[in-house]
């Protein structure tokens, strides 16, 4: 995998930890339903998901 | 007791382990980022639900939590940090070797087993936690213990044996793929963690965040215990987030992951683990179960069940749901592999996947019981003192023998299947400890209190603060011991002169 690709999965996986958050906040401060918030959670649920996998690398401590 | 013949069992055993017989050498060590992206992920679990939640039940305040929980916390990383990690990458071998060293082979058996017993235990109610939410999604009620529902019923016994099942047969077949896709699950849970309790905190009256101290005293740590639930206060909160890992850190269970440190202060990497998944997670999950009581409450529902995918559910939707799933499945899996390793000792010639599969059985039963989940604070309390004196034999050998003028590692350099003193030191401080929290508090030991002196029957003991008064009992008398048995064998003087 290129810098450059690695760089764009990042930035998705980011963004998708971001929308796993942010709503909770909006909720919080009542600007925004509940039923929004739920899709905005799966949303970034499958971007993170789709794209960390690809540039998150395993290890083997043992144990 | 001195070994002439070998038997097949340590044979056996030591085979297993061959492979990590020798210290790890330097071009295998480590950085901080691993050990960060390590502790982040294998402390936030699905038993995080359980636990939070247990807090608010047990009724805690506010402040027990917060404050006790950051005091248990940072006394549970400067274990890691100063006891744990020192020897580990002093040392560079497995916990099971060190043991070996010090206790015995058939003292290491018998760790071996009894570990493997309570290792399939903890999967099992990590399945029961990863259970709840694919029952909820399927519409099959989960059991309510408090509410005296002490049996699941069919379907739902049903869906727990499927997700068993499929844990079983990944642990059975190499769990290395599935390491790496929990370390990619692991930065993602924190977050709906925070965020399910964020949105939740409107549910309870909370608007603004100066309100929030008001409300978490008022709704969520009340301080005020339910009904059928043991009084909890800031002592429990110390004891539990200190005793929780206590296997890893005092009992130096984790001297083998830090073996590939590159030093001894990456140790300090463990708050990562504790601060996220035994603090803010426990912490967020204790919002979630009392917005959950509260809706129901508000519903006309009379005795809540705020089971880990209920409270998920609320304050996460499916997301919420799917981190259920995933924390119980990415912790239950490694934990039935090791468990499966440790019992392979006392299975001659049995295949690994055979083992590793009864063992799978035995984590399926375990996770039809609601009970498990019930007093799960209590099985991780125990579970941490009966094993912790072997790691802290392992830390006195280390450090304490050679300025006494003991010989380290006596039982290996004499050849002995079985350590007395570390025999005596592991099941009295055991025995006693137990007693001392027995006599309060079980019908049947109650009889202990007419045969103690005053003050010891006067001593109410709390079983999440026995951590410091069992770690002592142990060291003391496997030194006292210790030193019985060197003092009266010749070989180990002249062993000694001999260095």
């Amino acid at each position: 995998m290129t810098s450059t690709a690695k760089r764009i999965l990042q930035l998705i996986s980011y963004f998708g930890l971001a929308i796993s958050f942010v709503p909770a906040l909006l909720v919080f401060q009542g600007m925004m339903s509940k039923d929004t918030y739920f899709q905005l959670l799966l949303l970034g649920m499958l971007l993170w998901f789709s794209t960390a996998i690809l540039w998150i690398k395993p290890d083997n401590l043992g144990g | 007791m001195e070994s002439t013949n070998t038997p097949t069992l340590i044979e056996r055993l030591d085979a297993l382990y061959e492979f990590d017989r020798e210290p790890v050498k330097e071009g295998n060590l480590y950085g901080w980022g691993t050990f960060i992206a390590m502790f982040a992920s294998e402390h936030i679990a699905g038993t995080e639900f359980v636990l939070g939640t247990l807090l608010v039940l047990h009724g805690v305040t506010a402040f027990d939590v917060f404050v006790g929980l950051a005091l248990g916390n940072v006394l549970a990383v400067l274990s890691w940090a100063m006891m744990c990690a020192p020897i580990a990458v002093k040392e560079r071998l497995t916990v099971y070797w060190q043991i070996r060293k010090i206790a015995g082979p058939y003292l290491t058996v018998l760790y071996s087993g009894l570990f493997a017993l309570i290792l399939c235990l903890l999967a099992g109610s990590m399945v029961n936690v990863s259970t709840t939410a694919v029952a909820l999604t399927a519409g099959i009620p989960s059991p309510n213990f408090a509410a005296g529902e002490t049996i699941p019923s069919l379907p739902w016994i049903m869906v727990a044996v499927g997700v068993g099942t499929v844990i079983a047969v990944l642990a059975v077949l190499g769990f290395e793929r599935l390491t790496h896709f929990a370390k990619v699950v692991a930065p993602w849970m924190p977050f709906v963690f925070l965020a399910g309790a964020i949105a939740s905190l409107p549910s309870l009256g909370v608007t603004n965040l100066s309100q929030f101290w008001e409300v978490a005293n008022q709704k969520i740590w009340t301080g005020v215990a339910q009904e059928g639930q043991m009084q909890y206060g800031f002592w429990s909160c110390v004891g539990l987030a200190w005793l929780c890992n206590i296997c890893q850190h005092m009992g130096m269970g984790d001297v083998t992951i830090f073996r590939y440190a590159k030093k001894w202060q990456m140790g300090f990497c463990s708050a990562f683990g504790m601060f996220l998944g035994h603090y803010m997670a426990w912490i967020c999950s204790g919002i979630l179960c009392a917005a959950f009581v509260h809706s129901e409450i508000a519903a006309g529902i009379r005795a809540p069940n705020p089971t880990p995918a209920n409270i998920a559910m609320l304050g996460a939707g499916y997301a919420g749901i799917v981190c259920v799933v995933l924390a119980g499945w990415t912790t239950a899996n490694p934990t039935l592999y090791r468990a499966g390793l440790a019992f392979q000792v006392a299975t001659p010639n049995w295949r690994r996947w055979i083992v590793t599969l009864i063992a799978g059985v035995v984590m399926i039963i375990t996770a039809c019981i609601p009970a498990v989940l019930h007093y799960l604070d209590r099985i991780v309390a125990y579970y941490g003192l009966f094993f912790m004196p072997l790691g802290a034999f392992i830390f006195i050998d280390f450090w304490l023998f050679p300025r006494l003028g003991l010989v380290r590692n006596f039982a290996e350099r004499e050849g002995l299947l079985v350590s007395w003193p570390a025999m005596v030191g592991w099941f009295g401080s055991f025995a006693i400890c137990f007693a001392l929290y027995a006599k309060d508090n079980y019908e049947s030991f109650r009889w202990i209190n007419d045969r103690l002196p005053v003050m010891l029957a006067k001593y109410q003991a709390d079983l999440f603060s026995q951590v410091l008064p069992a770690w002592v009992i142990a060291v003391t008398l496997y030194t006292v011991c210790s030193i019985l048995q060197q003092r009266f064998s010749s070989t180990a003087f002249s062993t000694e002169t001999q260095q």
